[in-house]
């Protein structure tokens, strides 16, 4: 296998292909990037509405409570699939990118907006009293007090998912979208090996991987504060 | 007339009352504590009086004014004039102590960084932690822990001061210097209503003792007529076990 890998690496390394496998990494870049910031901004939009107590949004904390508990009982491939469909409505309309994009973005929310709870209901209850003794309000609580002190609970499990969302990012190949994953099937259908081919593409996602490992590391030491590491 | 005046309120959580019909005064500049045991309304009725729970009934006048708990425009202005030191200290673990107790003064009353900041410093010397100005919670002793969260209170400027149990949570050791720090506001004239179980600190340094009982006041007194002359059997009998506690 060694032998056949070497002998096939210079016509594989072209300029042509690299670009090729720089393209799909791009993809999986964005659909990774995309899914995580959207999931990130959209779950603490969702956590707010859940954590507050005001009669008014009684139907909006229904609402996301069933968004999140529906996406994340549903695998990814079902989600893009029903997107896929769905999209069929609007009679093509949304790219194939897109349709990747949307239902990624679902499922990294759903899973994000669960772990940031998480993280804001392991704050003690007084700090929320404490803030609201001093005429803070809800979202000044929110994001003065107790979201700064939740990130320690939040950024490990956030960073673990974020980490696996990279790999479920290759469900896209499913609708049609050239990401990593699909890139290595399409390189060993032109007739070079398994090994060379996903071997590349193992390469490219183990480096996305390891920068974003990289920056979770250093966020969470940019936030810690004594007695919160 | 009275500056803080509580009449028949009553509180419940969920559906059991917790308070019935309280009534209290407190003038201005004077040192009311409440005593009591265990689970028989003390910090709950200061808990109501912030608005942390809303009163079922009765009415609250601060400085004249009646407090609408169910207007939010009402209950800013009374967290405004009234703060509050929980048994716990709850200080922001987020924040130095400096920022703890500048937060509020800047961001909520929207005041000058260089005009809060000498002021939060001036504090946090009275209170004898000019050294601990930024230092984290987490790095305190529960006492100066304590004395943060009183400095807190008192940097936005309150008419009065409610004190729940601030000694409660503290080890034996470090009780005194938090009551030192009361006695120094006391003998400056700030109008506190503390609800304390140190006897000897509610004697010394309140013009009022009221005793509660079940969700309500029996008994509102001078500490020495209250603690040698009780004229009610429930005051008479927490008053002897407290003697026989000693």
């Amino acid at each position: 296998m060694i032998a056949r890998v070497l002998q096939e690496a210079p016509a594989f390394f072209t300029g042509y292909n690299i670009l090729f496998l720089l393209q799909a990494m791009g993809a999986t870049l964005l659909l990774s990037l995309g899914g995580c910031l959207v999931g990130s901004t959209v779950g603490l939009g969702l956590t707010l509405v859940r954590a507050s107590e005001a009669g008014a949004l009684m139907p909006a904390r229904v609402a996301a409570w069933a968004f999140v508990e529906f996406f994340r009982r549903v695998p990814p491939l079902v989600v893009l699939l029903l997107v896929f469909f769905a999209s069929n409505l609007l009679r093509g309309q949304i790219s194939l990118f897109g349709i990747a994009m949307i239902g990624l973005c679902l499922v990294a929310t759903a899973s994000l907006t669960e772990i940031i709870r998480g993280g804001i209901e392991s704050v003690h209850p007084a700090q929320w009293e404490s803030a609201e003794s001093l005429n803070f309000g809800y979202l000044r609580a929110f994001f003065w007090v107790v979201l700064p002190q939740a990130w320690r609970v939040i950024l490990p499990p956030a960073i673990s998912f974020m980490l696996l969302f990279i790999k479920d990012t290759a469900f896209a190949s499913q609708v049609g979208t050239l990401e990593l994953t699909a890139a290595g099937k399409i390189l060993t259908t032109k007739g070079f090996t398994a090994a060379l081919a996903y071997g590349s593409v193992l390469i490219l996602y183990f480096l996305l991987s390891t920068a974003l490992a990289g920056l979770g590391n250093w966020l969470e030491k940019r936030i810690a504060f004594p007695g919160n590491r | 007339m009275h500056f803080l005046e509580i009449a028949d309120l009553s509180a419940a959580y969920r559906n059991v009352r917790v308070l019935r019909s309280v009534s209290l005064n407190v003038a201005r500049g004077e040192v009311v504590s409440i005593i009591g045991p265990s689970g028989s309304g003390k910090s709950t009725l200061l808990r109501a009086l912030v608005g942390l729970m809303t009163p079922t009934a009765g009415t609250v006048r601060l400085g004249g004014e009646t407090v609408d708990y169910s207007d939010p425009k009402s209950l800013r202005a009374l967290r405004d004039r009234c703060a509050i030191v929980f048994q716990q200290f709850n200080l922001f673990q987020n924040m130095t102590v400096l920022r703890n107790v500048m937060i509020t003064p800047v961001k909520i009353k929207r005041r000058p960084v260089g005009e809060v900041e000498p002021e939060a410093r001036a504090l946090l010397t009275k209170v004898g932690l000019a050294d601990k100005m930024d230092a984290y919670p987490s790095q305190l002793s529960g006492g100066q822990q304590q004395r943060v969260a009183i400095a807190r209170a008192l940097a936005v400027k309150p008419d009065i001061l409610l004190l729940d149990e601030v000694t409660s949570a503290l080890d034996p050791e470090l009780v005194q210097e938090v009551l030192e720090t009361i006695r120094l506001l006391a003998a400056e004239g700030m109008t506190m209503l503390a609800v304390s179980h140190e006897m000897n600190f509610v004697r010394e340094v309140s013009s009022r003792v009221a005793l509660m009982n079940g969700g309500e006041v029996i008994e509102v007194g001078e500490p020495a007529e209250l603690f040698e002359r009780p004229t009610s059997a429930r005051t008479r009998e927490f008053v002897s076990k407290i003697i026989r506690a000693k």
